[in-house]
């Protein structure tokens, strides 16, 4: 068999293999983004033929102020999310790595992230029930006072990332535990001959060598709870006066509220660019690919 | 631990370890763990309670950790086995969950996912990684770019197409956007393929196999291991999706679970919800995963660790 005939049949059966995922590549993801594309730059009700608008949604969302607010909202609602769930998750794994390997207890740790998003809002909007919730209870036990927690402007957003916070923290400690388990012993045993104290080989051994798994949960959860749309569409459906309308929660309801799929679309690409800007800029300055202990 | 020899070691520990400090760590460290598993079990024992609790009761038996006079009431509402008059004497709205419904539509949209996109998946990651052909870096690197597309972007083009398919409200449109491929699973399974050794594979194709035969008996059985790790994820996550089935599912008879409990939830009373009935419903809904976790926990928790790792 001649060289030539061999790539080309060697190309044959890769194209082949990956056929089908090809189809739902084009299909579901390269076709719809392109088309997402053409619809932010027409008006279209999805009943009606779409009028081509050129920038108008653009402009429009420039001017919208329920716009900026959703992106201020998702943006507040990350840092109300991340640091806590990163600083919960690690301590929970440290604790794990120091105290145990049980599977029960990594199972039960990880439960809250196995159960659905609806599920657990459902759970938690009985818990903050501003009468009824245990919560509330417990706060009057210790003083503190009742809350209207999700029904109040100032608490609804801080509450709905409380309940993210629960639902992950887990599955951050495992993703870190992982990491934390490839860090080799003699490095900590090294250490403590010189003398050094937990916190300081906490800062010079685990928080470095964990950069990788770092950047990995960064990545994933931020750019994931930028687009939190489950626990407010169960819990405050964008209420209590707008507190909660976060910028895939406007997203949606435009487009299959109002059906102006145009505005939506526009909308999603900007929101698209917001996430690629912000992947390439974290894994830039935190050089993901890169092990330290290579 | 190669570093020093044991008694070495051991005298050197005696010396330098402050015997005090390190149990006040370990402490901490259990106070961290106690806590956050207390955290972690509580709402579920505090559902697991409420659903329990006839409607009148509810407020006298907040901060009580067994009810006084449990119920079953609340279940069987949510299974429809109260009539509409019944069902609202009891605090519910008249609405149930047809849950043996939801939990088939579930299953179904799960499983036909994990199987179809895992195969395709590997299948394509094989190729990838393996068969070298014209286009492949480029392909591979759009599959890989495709996880970063925000979903909301798609979603509004997907739904369109479906539509003009006809495929509202059916198996088929729910299941489309997810089943034929997804970039993680591409990519995950490539990083496998690439790092398995050669040797038996070149051995089969001087014995003259092709490479699509070579995936078929050599490769697959090879990678029982990542398959189901992938599976797992997949799984995980599809059974937990709610916006699509919800934006394409409109009759009751397709929900699924996740599904089928928002519009339970919609369906209340404005002013006071029917915590009973909802909590039933969420202990109900609870009980496949905690299954599944009973079954497979070992290889969930590997399967998530894994995702951090690369």
């Amino acid at each position: 068999m001649s060289q030539v005939t061999g790539n080309i049949r060697s190309s044959l059966i890769g194209f082949g293999l990956i056929f089908p995922a090809l189809v739902g590549f084009s299909l579901f993801y390269a076709w719809p983004a392109i088309r997402a594309i053409a619809i932010s730059f027409t008006d279209w009700n999805l009943l009606s033929e779409p009028t081509f608008v050129g920038f108008d949604n653009y402009i429009e969302m420039v001017q919208d102020g329920q716009f900026w607010n959703g992106m201020k909202l998702s943006a507040y609602y990350v840092l109300l999310n991340i640091p806590l769930q990163v600083v919960l998750g690690l301590f929970l794994a440290v604790a794990m790595d120091r105290l145990t390997r049980s599977l029960f207890v990594k199972a039960t740790v990880l439960l809250p992230y196995l159960l659905s998003n609806v599920l657990v809002a459902m759970v938690w909007l009985w818990m903050l029930d501003p009468i009824l919730g245990i919560v509330n209870f417990f706060l009057d036990a210790i003083g503190i006072g009742r809350q209207s927690f999700l029904g109040d402007p100032e608490q609804a957003l801080i509450s709905v990332a409380a309940i993210n916070i629960w639902r992950h923290m887990g599955l951050c400690a495992m993703l870190f535990l992982a990491g934390l388990q490839t860090i080799p012993r003699y490095l900590y045993e090294a250490a403590s001959l010189e003398g050094a104290s937990e916190w300081k080989m906490f800062r010079m051994i685990t928080l470095p060598l964990l950069r990788p798994v770092m950047v990995f949960v960064l990545v994933t959860s931020v750019t994931g709870s930028f687009q939190i749309f489950d626990t407010i569409a169960v819990t405050t459906m964008g209420g209590p006066m707008d507190s909660t309308r976060v910028i895939v929660y406007y997203i949606i309801q435009n487009a299959f509220s109002f059906y102006k799929m145009g505005y939506a679309s526009a909308m999603s690409m900007t929101l698209a660019l917001v996430m690629l800007i912000y992947t390439l800029f974290q894994m830039k300055i935190m050089r993901a690919s890169e092990s330290d202990l290579a | 631990m190669t570093l020093l020899n044991p008694t070495q070691t051991q005298s050197a520990l005696k010396k330098r370890f402050n015997v005090k400090r390190i149990s006040l760590s370990r402490l901490l460290a259990w106070i961290i763990l106690i806590v956050m598993l207390t955290i972690t079990v509580f709402p579920l024992l505090f559902m697991t309670k409420t659903s329990f609790v006839p409607a009148e009761d509810l407020y006298t038996s907040a901060n009580q950790l067994v009810p006084d006079n449990p119920t079953l009431v609340h279940y069987k509402k949510v299974f429809g086995l109260l009539d509409t008059d019944e069902s609202i004497a009891a605090g519910g709205s008249g609405a149930n969950i047809n849950f043996g419904l939801s939990l088939v539509n579930s299953l179904i949209f799960t499983i036909s996912i994990v199987i179809v996109q895992t195969f395709n998946s590997a299948m394509a990651a094989y190729a990838f990684a393996r068969v070298p052909f014209y286009g492949s870096r480029v392909l591979f690197g759009a599959f890989v770019a495709s996880m970063m597309i925000p979903g909301v972007v798609t979603l509004i083009p997907n739904f369109v197409m479906v539509r003009d398919l006809g495929l509202l409200n059916t198996h088929l449109g729910m299941v489309a956007p997810f089943l034929l491929m997804h970039g993680f699973a591409v990519f995950f399974m490539r990083q496998f393929f690439i790092s398995m050794p050669k040797d038996l594979e070149e051995a089969a194709q001087l014995d003259g196999l092709n490479p699509l035969m070579i995936f078929f008996k050599i490769a697959l059985p090879l990678s029982i291991g990542p398959l189901l790790t992938v599976a797992t994820l997949t799984m995980i996550n599809m059974w937990n999706e709610f916006l699509w089935p919800f934006l394409v599912t409109t009759e009751d008879s397709m929900k699924t679970l996740p599904v089928a409990l928002q519009s339970f939830k919609s369906q209340a009373p404005q002013g006071q919800p029917d915590w009973g009935g909802l909590m039933a419903a969420t202990v109900v809904a609870t009980l496949p995963t905690l299954g599944m976790l009973l079954a497979f926990g070992g290889r969930i928790v590997e399967s998530v660790q894994f995702t951090g790792g690369k």
